[in-house]
């Protein structure tokens, strides 16, 4: 009985080291160990044994069933790290190779992109957005903000005019102008103190490489007991310096609108030519004035808030600040596009430099 | 407004250059588009001189070659093609040297042979006329050699000023020179009206009878009449004046007239008063029907409303806006009559865009012209009448008018000043630039009592038009820059469906989609290339009343339109697959006063999904399903629940296409273009869309989404395969098992397909995950048994399905 233990673990031993593959070998482990084998049939009937034989059979056999364990998973582990490395090398590949890019991403429209930029900054001075019609009654674009009847805006030339019956109230029907008319709308909604800003989409009747027919203006508003026109150039200092950089100064000059009295225009500190002295010749943005026009503004007219008194708009005691900015004309400023055409091609090549 | 600064220091000479100038203006309201020369950029070289001979040229038949003397010690040679040369003339003469207005250097020249140190000038080659009568006639009793700009206004500095609608006035130079005496401080002289030489007569002139019949459309009306009139050419200085503020001279009486309107602001208009038939004006409102010939020979046909003046024979002068041809004052005139009126500024505004004439007169009197401004005119015309035209002032100045303007008083208060601007001007500094702009103060107990002058009562009305004028002038530039208070109590920020818009954006940026900008505006015929049946939404379209072109001439009724024309423009330069959306408004006329707008949301897919590499050579063409997947990756990323069914929509292909519905309301649609509609922007190849109501879909968004429990209870994942006939819908499998199942199934989609033998002929297979769960409790195989019973047999009775394996 013992010969024969010891001759199984010969053969084992000597099948174990030869084994060249996990395979084979988890064969091996079945043959010798397995359920069914020699070895452990032997130690299931060591019981049967005379009780003399009984020890020293029983210490044989499970020796080396011990060892043969052992053996296998060594000489296992050794196959492992071989196939492993065997594996890893058939994976190679060429790593130079293109890469297998992910989808890439799209991006939003500079419009898009500069109004959501602009959003955000009045945000963060307490303004809330909203937003208006722009199919829009000749009451809310001009009358209302205090447009006379004469004025030249409100011309078949300058303004279009939808095909409709005219209200009774809200007389002919246009398309907008300018953000303006939401500056009534809101303030029939809301009660003083208000802060809005009003994006949107706004139309003229003008189409050159300085004017679309359609374009996008934010409109601003802000009313309350003591809202001042130093308020108005603090605001727009802020908004100046968040778009166009820290450094950045506005400056007020005196205009004329229909809706704000007093009316300015501010201009901003050319970012181009900020360092060096304005000089015509160098600097192809500010031709040389050293200021950029971004926007017209004013203190809201005393007629425009009359028009919504019934609202509790009462211009001896409200007042506060209006004004309007184009969203193409920061763009075109921020990112140097040349020319307002390219914002309504939407080439891809346009498209893809921005957002 | 041209403004020659020569012209401007007649009555203010600020010591700053035209550009100090300028930038000091447009500081208090008045822009200055450009700074132009007028005439030669500088005067040296051009002198005075006496032709001492004239002589023809020895080989030239045109050309005379002259001996001049410029007061130099010797005459020198100057050949002259002008056929009015001759000796004994006293001329203007440019020396080699010389710089002409269009820049070019003149220099010693040889003209067939002849030496020609000069050039004898014209007067339109250095901007005094309108030239082609030969070379200028200088007074005689000029000295040879005098400085030629010591005589004649040949070189000038002309600001271009952008008059604001608000400032009538400021379309005079005396106004102007009135605003830079209060911008700059300089002195300004007394108004150039100030002493009328008809101011010392009384009553009417005789001859001509005057009737106002329409007051109203003119508030004020006078006349003068000047006999012995010599209709000629003006004076060098005044067509000089003219020519450089824009206008072009004509004769002496009309000449008189634009340089008066341009120094006061204020129109007037000469009669022939010969050619008045019946000698007798009615001004009156046109008559339909009625017609007259203007100045320019245009034939006019008026209409009621309209403004004019007639005589025995009808309309001959377009009130406020042109005269006739019938009354022109013309070579033979003798008698004339100088009309000043002021008009009703909405009825010549009318009158001038009904029949496209916009004149300098009607550019003045739409804005609404004081009737002051009248006598200012007739004083600084009449006094040029005199002495330019040798005519003689008839006793008396015809005057009708239905009021003076009342004089206002506006209290200014101090508070006030400082309450609006947000900074302290002292009270006597507003006064100061008040009265300096022609206001009267006078202290009140808060501010100031300030009456407006006649000039400026048709737009400073308010104190607050008041504090502006302070303002502008104590220079806006220098206010503090604060910040306002906040008072609304609320923070600033995004409502909650514009976050949600922006979420949806930048969804589609993030799967790789380009946004575009498309034109609000379409072309009428957008329903018919999108194949839309009569009665369709899609023709429920927006028609503008003066559109710029055909192809703008209607508001877009959906998206896909500016999608389409976009996609093709970029496949035209060389990008075949594209992803593209926009989000913007469409309009639809519908029923109500204003038409409808919804925000839409709009993506188009075409070509490869994404692009080809290496690895990937053919990646797979944008279809239905990709469209889809776009769909419910913005329907996700908004966390709208939305179930899908097949629809059939005229501009997509109708067994590809799907409509999104949250309950009972459509979202929106998505799916491939109909081949036709496709073929309309030249696309052969499969175009996926989707289309949202961007409004509808953030409504159906939950605000705030509450917690659910997910893990204390886990859910219990089965796999279920149904055989149902392949015409039955995988979203109607999935809802009947939804429903079957109950409140125990938390989940179940459809996540393969199968069609073939195994299955059988017109069967499909459709194979579910299907997740149990149960808010209380871990569910058992004893709480799921019943549970897909039930299912099964719904499957079965409704569907007609059968399990499969
Ligand atoms: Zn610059």
């Amino acid at each position: 009985m013992i010969d024969r233990i010891g001759q199984i673990r010969a053969e084992a031993e000597a099948a174990i080291g030869a084994a060249v593959t996990t395979a084979s070998l988890e064969e091996l482990r079945v043959r010798y160990l397995g359920r069914k084998a020699e070895l452990p049939n032997l130690l299931r009937g060591v019981a049967d044994l005379d009780p003399q034989e009984r020890g020293a059979v029983g210490r044989a056999a499970n020796e080396t069933r011990q060892a043969l364990e052992g053996l296998i998973t060594s000489r296992g582990a050794e196959l492992e790290l071989g196939e492993l490395r065997e594996r890893l090398a058939a994976d190679r590949v060429d790593v130079t190779l293109p890469a297998t890019p992910p989808q890439p991403v799209g991006r939003l429209h500079l419009l898009t992109a500069t109004r959501r930029e602009i959003e955000d900054v009045f945000c963060g001075l307490g303004f809330t957005v909203v937003e208006g019609p722009e199919v829009e009654f000749v009451r809310y674009n001009f009358d209302a903000l205090n447009h006379d009847p004469a004025h030249p805006a409100r011309a078949r030339s300058d303004t279009f005019y939808v095909d409709a019956p005219a209200h009774p109230d809200g007389g002919e029907v246009l398309l907008r102008t300018h953000t303006s008319p939401m500056q009534i709308r809101a303030m029939e909604l809301q009660p003083p103190p208000i802060s809005i800003i009003v994006p949107g989409r706004v139309y003229r009747r003008d189409s050159d490489a300085t004017h679309t027919p359609q374009f996008h203006q934010i409109e601003g508003l802000a009313v309350a007991e003591d809202v001042t026109l130093a308020d108005l150039k603090g605001t727009l200092l802020a908004f100046a310096k968040a778009i166009f950089g820290d450094e950045r100064e506005i400056r007020l000059r005196p205009h004329f609108f229909p809706f704000t009295e007093p009316s300015v225009e501010a201009d901003v500190s050319c970012f181009m030519c900020a360092d060096a002295a304005p000089d015509a010749d160098r600097c192809p943005l500010c031709k040389g004035t050293g200021w950029l026009e971004i926007l017209g503004s004013g203190m809201v007219d005393p007629n425009v808030l009359g028009a919504v008194r019934e609202h509790g708009y009462d211009p001896e005691k409200h007042q506060g600040f209006a004004f309007g900015l184009g969203v193409e004309r920061i763009a075109m400023l921020k990112h140097g596009v040349p020319d307002l055409r390219l914002f309504y091609d939407n080439d891809l090549r346009f498209l893809r430099q921005f957002g | 407004m041209k403004l020659p600064l020569s012209w401007l220091h007649d009555y203010v000479q600020p010591d700053i250059d035209a550009r100090e100038l300028a930038s000091r203006l447009a500081m208090t309201g008045t822009e200055v588009d450009r700074i132009t020369h007028h005439g030669v950029p500088a005067t040296d070289n051009f002198v005075v001189g006496k032709v001492l001979a004239a002589e023809q040229h020895p080989d030239a038949d045109r050309l005379r070659v002259c001996t001049v003397d410029i007061g130099d010690t010797e005459p020198r040679t100057i050949v002259c093609g002008a056929p009015n040369v001759a000796a004994g003339q006293t001329v203007a003469v440019a020396c080699p040297g010389a710089v002409m207005p269009d820049g070019t250097k003149l220099a010693k020249a040889k003209l067939r042979g002849v030496v020609s140190l000069g050039m004898i000038l014209a007067e339109n080659e250095i901007g005094l006329g309108p030239g082609q009568k030969g070379i200028m006639v200088l007074d005689d009793a000029i000295p040879a050699g005098t400085p030629l700009a010591d005589v004649l206004p040949i070189s000038d500095e002309v600001l271009e000023l952008e008059i604001t609608p608000n400032r009538p006035d400021c379309l005079g130079v005396y106004g102007v020179a009135r605003e830079v005496h209060a911008a700059t401080g300089a002195p300004l002289a007394p108004p150039p009206w100030k002493h009328d030489v008809g101011a010392d007569t009384t009553g009417s002139p005789p001859g001509i009878e005057v009737i106002v019949e329409a007051p109203d459309l003119c508030p004020r009306f006078t006349a003068r009449v000047f006999e012995d009139v010599t209709v000629g050419e003006s004076p060098a200085w005044l067509k000089g004046r003219l020519m450089a503020a824009g206008q072009r001279p004509i004769n002496n009486v009309v000449d008189i007239t634009n340089y008066a309107m341009l120094l006061t602001g204020h129109p007037l208009h000469a009669f022939d008063l010969d050619r008045i038939a019946g000698a007798r004006l009615v001004v009156r409102a046109a008559v339909a029907g009625e017609a007259m010939t203007t100045l320019d020979g245009q034939e006019r046909a008026l209409d009621e409303g309209m403004c004019l003046i007639a005589d025995a024979d009808g309309p001959t002068s377009l009130a406020g806006v042109m005269g006739g041809t019938r009354s022109e004052v013309e070579a033979g005139t003798t008698r004339v009559l100088l009309e000043v009126a002021t008009w009703h500024g909405p009825t010549i505004h009318r009158t001038s865009t009904r029949l496209g004439v916009r004149s300098e007169a009607s550019a003045r009197f739409e804005k609404g012209l004081p009737p002051e401004g009248c006598m200012e005119a007739q004083a600084v015309a009449t006094q040029l009448m005199l002495e330019l035209t040798g005519a003689r002032l008839l006793p008396g100045t015809l005057d009708i008018k239905t009021a003076n303007g009342a004089p206002m008083v506006i209290r200014l208060r101090d508070a006030r000043v400082t309450g609006l601007l947000g900074t302290d001007i002292p009270r006597a500094r507003s006064a100061e630039i008040l009265r300096a702009l022609g206001f009267t103060t006078t202290d009140a107990a808060d501010g100031l009592d300030v009456e407006v002058p006649s000039w400026r009562r048709g737009e400073v009305t308010r104190e607050a038009d008041l504090i502006e004028e302070v303002a502008r002038i104590d220079g806006v530039d220098r206010l503090p820059a604060t910040l306002p208070v906040n008072r609304t109590g609320l923070p600033g920020r995004l409502a909650h469906a514009q976050q949600l818009r922006r979420r949806a954006e930048d969804t589609l940026a993030g799967l790789g989609l380009h946004e575009i900008v498309g034109w609000s505006f379409a072309a009428p015929d957008l329903p018919d290339r999108l194949l839309a049946p009569a009665g369709d939404v899609l023709r429920d379209l927006v028609v503008l009343e003066n559109p710029m072109s055909a192809e703008q001439s209607v508001m877009r009724s959906t998206i896909v339109g500016s999608l389409l024309d976009t996609a093709a423009f970029n496949r035209d330069r060389g990008h075949p697959d594209l992803a593209l959306f926009e989000s913007g408004a469409v309009y639809r006329r519908g029923t109500a006063a204003l038409p409808d707008e919804h925000h839409a949301l709009g993506a188009l897919l075409t070509g490869t999904v994404r692009p080809a590499t290496w690895a990937e050579p053919e990646p797979p063409q944008a279809d239905v399903f990709a469209a889809k997947g776009i769909a419910e990756a913005v329907l996700g990323a908004l966390r709208v629940p939305f179930t899908v069914r097949a629809v059939e929509r005229c501009f997509l292909h109708p067994g590809r296409s799907g409509e999104l519905l949250s309950g009972d309301v459509v979202l929106g649609l998505f799916g491939e273009l109909h081949p036709e509609a496709a073929a309309n922007w030249g696309f052969d190849e499969p175009v996926a869309v989707l289309l949202l109501d961007l409004g509808k879909a953030i409504s159906a968004a939950p605000e705030v989404h509450a917690y659910t429990d997910l893990t204390t209870f886990p859910g219990m994942r089965q796999d279920l395969a149904v055989i149902v006939d392949e015409s039955v819908p995988a979203e109607q499998v999935a809802m009947v098992v939804r429903r079957a199942g109950g409140a125990l199934v938390a989940h179940a989609e459809v996540f393969d397909v199968y069609r073939g033998e195994q299955v059988g002929a017109g069967r499909t297979s459709l194979a579910l995950h299907l997740e149990f769960r149960a808010a209380d409790r871990t569910l058992t195989d004893e709480d799921v048994a019943p549970v897909r019973e039930r299912i099964v047999a719904a499957l079965r009775d409704e569907l007609g399905g059968e399990l499969r394996g």
